[in-house]
């Protein structure tokens, strides 16, 4: 049996950051702005809950500039329940950052939810303890925000809409330009580094194992089970859902479905059962109709 | 050839059946209970203990395992799994297995920033006593376990890995790292 200085123990590894990662898989992550809504989350089976002060729609619906939730909600959200804790900080807002690690919180997003602090920079995740998760549309601000230290991707969809296309469009996105670099030769992936603008070396680490180094969840736009399960089913190995649940008429019954979903994701029979009578879905708003200035997912660069 | 279900409802379940193919035996992803009649053993991931024991109370693994594990069917759970097999969770009322006389105390490290890694020496698996990196992630303790229990490693005078005849609970997670000394321990133990 052996016994370690309690100073020994190596804290916040990559492998521990990205384990906690791993550990989320093939689960809901839930947008929560206050206790109840958090142990709503957490009694349908969440594996994690994000707090925030609005959930997307509605910080869409009330323009302005969109901040860190005060440490005082993320408490009391930290104390209502016993699973990982998420919160998001504002894209380059290190500060930001840093408050949400001394507040213990368990994943940091460095979200395009909030408004930018920064307009050219994204944080020095490397230099910090908590694990980051980050947003991309395509596989080259993938592997941007892995190069600056993220332990988890997320597709990011078009959030607060209620509408996948975006989230499906992102993946697809994603995964085609993976499969692209599985059959480029060696000597086309550093032109292809500078094109997609992603660092040369997890360019050729995902030519060679044909996925992410870190885990890739889906976000952005989840309201029906079959959603999810959709985003599953083309690849995502989890889901956040935000404005999906509690903009929904019933959002006990409809957590505990898109939760029950992402489970049984690849049995038709299960998710008809899982998917009846849930009540009306938030009704959302369809990005094609969106103009080009609320349009969230272009944050990011 | 052994074969070994892994829970798939939530969790690392893809590295365990990883580990379990690298160690020459094959691997199940278990959703329903009729998939436990095919495996010799049964392996519950890291992942939420809450999300995991829910989903296995709403979809009837809680009785089909429990079943299983009568008609000698071998578990083994890290992480989240080891939570499930616990007797007694202090503190909590969450569904479980119940089926490993010990009690634990969940995230009793702390939160994920106290996550780490150490080196720990696992013996009475192998023919000799060897060390592991071991990665505790929002890690549970095992505060206490009934004498008929075998410890088979510990950190800082806790058990990590521990044993009680046809199962296997680990705090840590085996399946993160290269060593996959204690998944050849297990489909050893889930096919004798």
């Amino acid at each position: 049996m052996s016994e370690l200085l309690w100073s020994q123990r190596q804290k916040s590894t990559w492998r521990t950051k990205v384990g906690l990662a791993e550990m989320l898989k093939g689960g809901v992550i839930m947008d929560v702005v206050d206790e109840e809504q958090a142990r709503i989350a957490a009694d349908a089976g969440a594996q994690a809950v994000m707090a925030l002060e609005r959930v997307p729609a509605d910080i869409r619906a009330a323009g302005g500039v969109a901040r860190m939730s005060d440490p005082k909600m993320i408490e009391s959200i930290q104390k209502a329940v016993t699973i990982p804790v998420m919160a998001k900080c504002r894209i380059g807002h290190f500060v930001e950052a840093q408050i949400l690690q001394a507040l213990g919180v368990d994943f940091i997003d460095e979200s395009e939810v909030l408004t930018p602090a920064d307009d050219r920079f994204h944080v020095d995740k490397h230099d910090f303890r908590v694990p980051f998760v980050c947003g991309c549309r395509d596989l080259g601000e993938a592997l941007r925000r892995i190069g600056e230290g993220a332990a988890m991707i997320r597709t990011k969809g078009e959030a607060g809409t209620g509408d996948v296309v975006e989230a499906v469009r992102h993946l697809r996105t994603v995964h085609d330009a993976i499969r692209r670099l599985q059959s480029l030769p060696k000597e086309e992936l550093m032109t292809e580094a500078k094109e997609l603008g992603a660092p040369y070396d997890l360019v050729v680490e995902v030519a060679q194992t044909g996925k992410l180094p870190v885990p890739n969840f889906s976000a952005g736009g989840v309201a029906t089970p079959a959603d999810a399960a959709l985003m599953v089913q083309l690849g995502a190995e989890a889901v956040f859902v935000g404005s999906g649940i509690f903009k929904s008429d019933d959002p006990a019954k409809r957590a505990r479905a898109v939760v029950d979903a992402v489970a049984y994701y690849n049995d038709p029979d299960k998710l008809a059962k899982i998917s009846y009578d849930l009540g009306a879905p938030m009704s959302g708003i369809s990005t094609a109709a969106m103009h080009d200035q609320d349009r969230i997912a272009v944050r990011g660069w | 050839m052994a074969v070994i279900g892994v829970l798939a409802f939530q969790g690392d379940f893809a590295r365990h059946a990883e580990a379990v193919s690298r160690v020459g035996a094959e691997a199940l992803l278990v959703r329903r209970p009729e998939e436990l009649d095919a495996i010799d053993g049964l392996i519950i991931p890291g992942g939420e203990s809450t999300t995991i024991g829910m989903l296995m109370d709403r979809f009837g693994l809680m009785e089909a395992v429990h079943a299983r594990l009568a008609e000698g069917m071998a578990l083994f759970g890290t992480c989240a799994g080891a939570i499930l097999m616990a007797r007694d969770i202090e503190n909590s009322t969450q569904p479980r297995l119940g089926v490993l006389p010990m009690t634990v105390r969940r995230n009793a490290y702390g939160r994920q920033i106290e996550s780490f890694e150490a080196s720990i020496r696992v013996d009475g698996v192998a023919s000799e006593p060897f060390d592991v990196t071991a990665v505790f992630i929002r890690a549970p303790l095992i505060t206490a376990a009934a004498p008929e229990v075998t410890v088979l490693a510990a950190f800082e005078s806790s058990p990590v890995v521990v044993q009680h005849g046809r199962l296997l609970a680990a705090t840590f997670h085996p399946e993160l790292t290269e060593n996959f000394a204690i998944h050849r321990h297990f489909v050893a133990m889930a096919v004798t």
